[in-house]
């Protein structure tokens, strides 16, 4: 494929207390992909993430973005944590959160001006949350939490989306909103990585696929790769999905 | 060593048992700061209780004083119940305000009470000896041990019976449900255990003390074995090592027991956390620099399991592609070569039978979380450790 | 010397303004930082610094032989620190959990420094008097550089605050996150944690060692129940703190015999329980009111909708039907009904009652909205 390669990840190992949790992973993935990253749990596909986004620090390897080293390319790269990584007690309103997507252009002690809370009020908009901007975050139900944490990566106006596990405890309508406004970053020739928990979901929402297990098992397109081979491989024994559906 | 000086180190002693029991299932269970609460929490119906019984080892007064304790529990509870604050600041409310009760209550009556705010920190365990307890005019020796000594027969009574339950609740509050022990029980059950160990310990060795008895012995225990019977034993043997050590330290420097008593816990502590054989911190730095040195062999063998391309294999890609800062690859090369796991030629590096049988068991592990075995497989494969 | 009399000398009285300006400059500077340790759940970690200070005010005192204020808080600062850094050692390369580690610390601190206060007293030379203020706290010594110290380290504090707070703020609420921005978060933290050393050491002279987290924990949790902002919770627990300080010291100083420390934190507590129970957004008063009101709304929802039920069969929805058939409800009351009657979703005619256009509609409404969820 004559695409860039978006992420390059070579030969990444990392480990927790020492005890390894991802081994020798090497990857590229294409610019424009929607990618999915399936694995049982404790397959380190969170980790993965923290690694490539330089939160856990890894024992071997290096990654890079567009073929430069990430902490170069920092700026072109979003990240949406898990809903759960957080305290949603925390004295602060939706607006406010969004807001946070702005810093990492702003830099030290620069505050946020107009600009900043005119791209805010965007992306708040575009996760359909415009109407919640003032409420405490506490007060946001789940899937709510969630679009307000997309909406901090959007304002980062990024190439490249890295979100873990974006559709976990949310409701129909909002993971539809979710993976429609991933279509229409694909469609602006981004690249969104998702650690995604649901099998059956796969093929219909994305067109690319990880599959991982404390090494790599494969990595490819959808069409090619999404079969009960690899998901055996990567889950056990005999591991099936009834994709045929 | 006359008798006083005796009945001093034996009512030490006999607090640093009372207090090791529930201290350790406290540390165990994570509520070492609950005693903390507790100790100070009680100072109010210390208080109170000295008003009604003018007797600081009065029955009545230890048991009012406890209600005080589980009531600061019950408070810590429900505040956290409420989801107003979190957890721990639920604890650092209740008992700074239940102690400034206690202290100022103390301040308005210092007339009338005979209790002041250091021995309230401190104890008094040097006047121990001189209340005496007289059983129709005979005397049966000091007060306090007698309490102490009451209360620890009944924890080491209850210790006895229930120690099974205990064990079960403290390792899996879940399955010690479905066997039909109520962990609510249990739970206010050794709530109500150290508070009335506190209560009772509280006159002869002070607030502060009382924490230090129930946490530092336990936790030093906790770092020399994972047997919870012998964490017991260790943590009654510190105790009262530290309780008679403390005395002699006391004695010499002519300074406060409950002081001397609690540094010596924390000498023996910063002991065993530098030494301890496994859980030390220099076993543990030692270990960690050896893990570090076998995770990256192990990842390098990966790494030539996985690719048979000659530019991947060759000696400089370790430097260069691999990118290693934290550990010199010569270190790592070199360990691999010692146990015979790769032979280099030409500078390409092989993995040879043996480093292939390694990798394969290692990655089957790993794959199915039985993480553990691959220490022992180390074991098996290694000539040489890291 | 009574309240009245204390706050009509507060301004004349050199003494008196000296005290009160200090305990609550302390209160102001320990409501603004104890919000961020209350809200990273370091709420004990306080607690664990404020006792291993004092063997360091021993130390210094033991080296230098002074009573000179800030030679003893330095003493305290370095043993503070020490006790923290002790901590996340035992945490980070032990299995002990970090309870055991605060409770270890801090007690084996606090007996060591016992320790050497009692030590103190009894060496011959000992010009000891002032050292056992430490444990309780006596705003009554505070001299006027005492003040200046506080208000200089508070004053770095708020510039320190203000011109970092889009990155404490980020750091407070998603650590992570804030990494792959590129902040450094380790030089955030070290910032905001030794801005807290610093208050907790700062407040020794005026609320002690035993009592100081308290002071940093209550007005944070107090402040927290009034307001969805951490920049209003910050100004708030400020100001709750302030007012703490200087209503505690003006106690404390009206009556014989009573430490400042244990009076400021009570009068702390006094703020956090009114703020728990009435706290309009979040407190217990409120939120029981609303949780039965809540419960009526249902009742009446569900009388309404029995009688939809009932409307329905008939081609007439306003077709008069007998009270009687509502017994058979049980969410049924006198007083459901007369409300409903006032919304003007019900007519009552002798025992008839009769669903009107708009009690139908809403209803209908309401059971469509059911079936939605």
């Amino acid at each position: 494929m004559a695409q860039n390669i978006a992420v390059k990840v070579d030969d990444l190992t990392v480990a927790y207390n020492y005890k390894p949790v991802l081994w020798d992973i090497d990857l590229e993935i294409p610019e424009g992909v929607l990618m999915a990253i399936v694995g049982p749990n404790g397959a380190g596909k969170s980790t993965l993430i923290k690694a490539i986004l330089g939160i856990l620090p890894p024992i071997a390897g290096s990654v890079t973005i567009y073929g430069k080293p990430y902490k170069k390319q920092r700026s072109l790269v979003a990240y949406v944590p898990q809903k759960g990584s957080v305290d949603w007690d925390f004295p602060t309103t939706a607006l406010d959160v969004v807001m946070m997507g702005t810093y990492g252009s702003l830099g030290w002690i620069k505050r946020p001006r107009q600009k900043e809370k005119k791209a805010a009020l965007e992306a708040l908009e575009k996760v359909g949350m415009l109407a919640f901007k003032s409420r405490q975050i506490s007060q946001l139900s789940g899937g709510q939490q969630q679009r307000i944490f997309l909406a901090r990566a959007l304002v980062q106006n990024a190439s490249i989306y890295f979100m873990d596990e974006p559709f976990q405890g949310v409701d129909a309508t909002t993971e539809i909103a979710i993976i429609n406004i991933l279509k229409e970053l694909r469609k602006a020739g981004k690249t969104v990585i998702v650690v995604h928990h649901d099998l059956q979901t796969v093929p219909e929402y994305f067109d690319w696929v990880t599959f991982l297990n404390v090494k790599k098992i494969a990595t490819g397109p959808v069409k090619d790769i999404f079969n009960d081979d690899n998901l055996t491989k990567t889950y056990g024994i005999n591991y099936k999905v009834s994709i045929q559906e | 060593m006359n008798s006083a000086q005796i009945e001093i180190q034996l009512i030490a002693s006999l607090v640093a048992i009372a207090c090791a029991i529930p201290g350790t299932f406290l540390v165990l269970r994570k509520m070492a700061m609950i005693s903390d609460a507790i100790s100070h929490a009680i100072l109010p119906g210390l208080v109170v209780g000295f008003f009604i019984t003018q007797d600081l080892n009065s029955p009545l007064l230890i048991l009012l004083a406890a209600v005080t304790g589980l009531i600061t529990v019950v408070m810590v509870e429900q505040i956290q119940k409420t989801g107003l604050v979190k957890e721990d600041t639920a604890i650092g409310l209740v008992f700074p305000a239940l102690f400034s009760i206690g202290v100022i209550l103390i301040a308005k009556n210092a007339n009338d009470v005979h209790l002041d705010v250091d021995a309230v920190l401190l104890g008094e365990l040097a006047f121990a000896p001189f209340d005496r307890l007289i059983i129709s005019g005979t005397d049966v020796g000091p007060k306090s041990l007698w309490v102490i000594g009451t209360i620890l027969t009944i924890t080491v009574g209850l210790l006895i019976a229930f120690f099974k339950e205990l064990k079960v609740s403290t390792f899996d509050a879940g399955l010690s449900a479905s066997l039909g022990f109520s962990p609510v029980i249990i739970h206010y059950g050794l709530m109500s255990v150290a508070s009335v160990t506190t209560v009772g310990a509280f006159d002869a060795v002070g607030a502060i003390l009382v924490v230090a008895l129930m946490i530092a012995p336990a936790a030093t225990a906790y770092l020399l074995t994972t047997n919870l019977m012998k964490m017991l034993l260790l943590s009654i043997l510190f105790g009262v090592f530290s309780a008679i050590a403390g005395y002699w330290m006391a004695h010499a420097l002519d300074a406060s027991i409950a002081g001397s008593i609690t540094t010596m816990l924390g000498l023996l502590f910063l002991m065993v956390y530098l030494f301890a054989p496994s859980k030390g911190v220099i076993a543990v730095l030692y270990k960690e620099k050896q893990q570090r040195i076998e995770v990256s062999l192990i990842t390098f063998l990966l790494h030539l399991k996985n690719h048979s391309e000659k530019r991947e294999r060759h000696v400089n890609h370790l430097r260069e592609h691999i990118n290693w800062q934290k550990v010199r690859a010569k270190t790592v090369l070199e360990l691999a070569l010692k146990n015979n796991m790769i032979v280099i030629d030409k500078n390409i590096v092989s993995l040879t039978e043996k480093g292939d049988e390694f990798t394969s068991q290692a990655i089957d592990y790993i794959i199915t979380n039985e993480d553990a075995q691959i220490e022992d497989m180390k074991d098996d494969f290694f000539l040489f450790r890291g | 010397m009574n309240l009245n009399e204390y706050f009509s000398l507060v301004f004349s009285d050199y003494t008196l303004r000296t005290i009160t300006l200090g305990t609550a400059i302390l209160g102001a500077v320990c409501g603004m930082l104890g919000s961020f340790a209350v809200l990273r759940k370091q709420s004990l970690l306080g607690d664990a610094i404020s006792h291993a200070a004092l063997p360091g005010i021993a130390i210094a005192f033991l080296i230098t032989g002074a009573k000179d204020t800030n030679t003893l808080l330095l003493g305290a600062l370095v043993s503070g620190l020490i006790g923290t850094f002790w901590i996340k050692g035992i945490t980070s390369k032990t299995h002990l959990k970090s309870d055991t580690a605060l409770g270890l610390i801090l007690s084996l601190f606090f007996g060591f420094g016992m320790l050497l206060l009692t030590f103190i007293q009894k060496q011959p030379n000992a010009n000891q008097a002032g050292l056992d203020k430490y444990l309780f706290g006596q705003a009554a010594t505070l001299v006027e550089s005492d003040v200046w110290l506080m208000a200089s380290v508070t004053g770095l504090c708020l510039f320190v605050i203000l011109l970092f707070w889009k990155e404490f703020k980020m750091l407070l609420f998603d650590p992570d996150y804030t990494k792959t921005l590129g902040f450094n978060t380790r030089i955030i933290d070290i910032l905001i944690t030794s801005f807290i050393v610093l208050a907790i050491v700062l407040g020794l002279q005026t609320v002690g060692v035993v009592l100081m987290s308290a002071m940093l924990l209550a007005p944070a949790a107090a402040a927290r129940q009034w307001t969805n902002s951490l920049s209003t919770m910050v100004i708030l627990a400020s100001i709750i703190g302030a007012l703490s300080g200087v209503f505690g010291t003006a106690i404390s100083a009206s009556q014989n015999n009573l430490s400042t420390g244990p009076v400021i934190v009570l009068v702390a507590s006094v703020f956090v329980l009114f703020s728990f129970i009435f706290s309009p957004s979040r407190g217990l008063l409120f939120r029981q009111w609303r949780f039965i009101k809540n419960r009526r709304d249902l009742e009446q929802h569900k009388t309404l909708a029995f009688m939809y039920h009932i409307a329905k069969t008939h081609d007439n929805i306003s077709h008069p039907h007998t009270i009687k058939i509502l017994n058979n409800f049980q969410g049924f009351t006198r007083g459901t009904l007369q409300k409903l009657v006032k919304k003007n979703y019900v007519e009552l005619e002798g025992n008839m009652w009769s669903l009107t256009d708009e009690g139908f509609k809403t209803a209908s409404n309401l059971y469509n909205q059911q079936s939605n969820e």
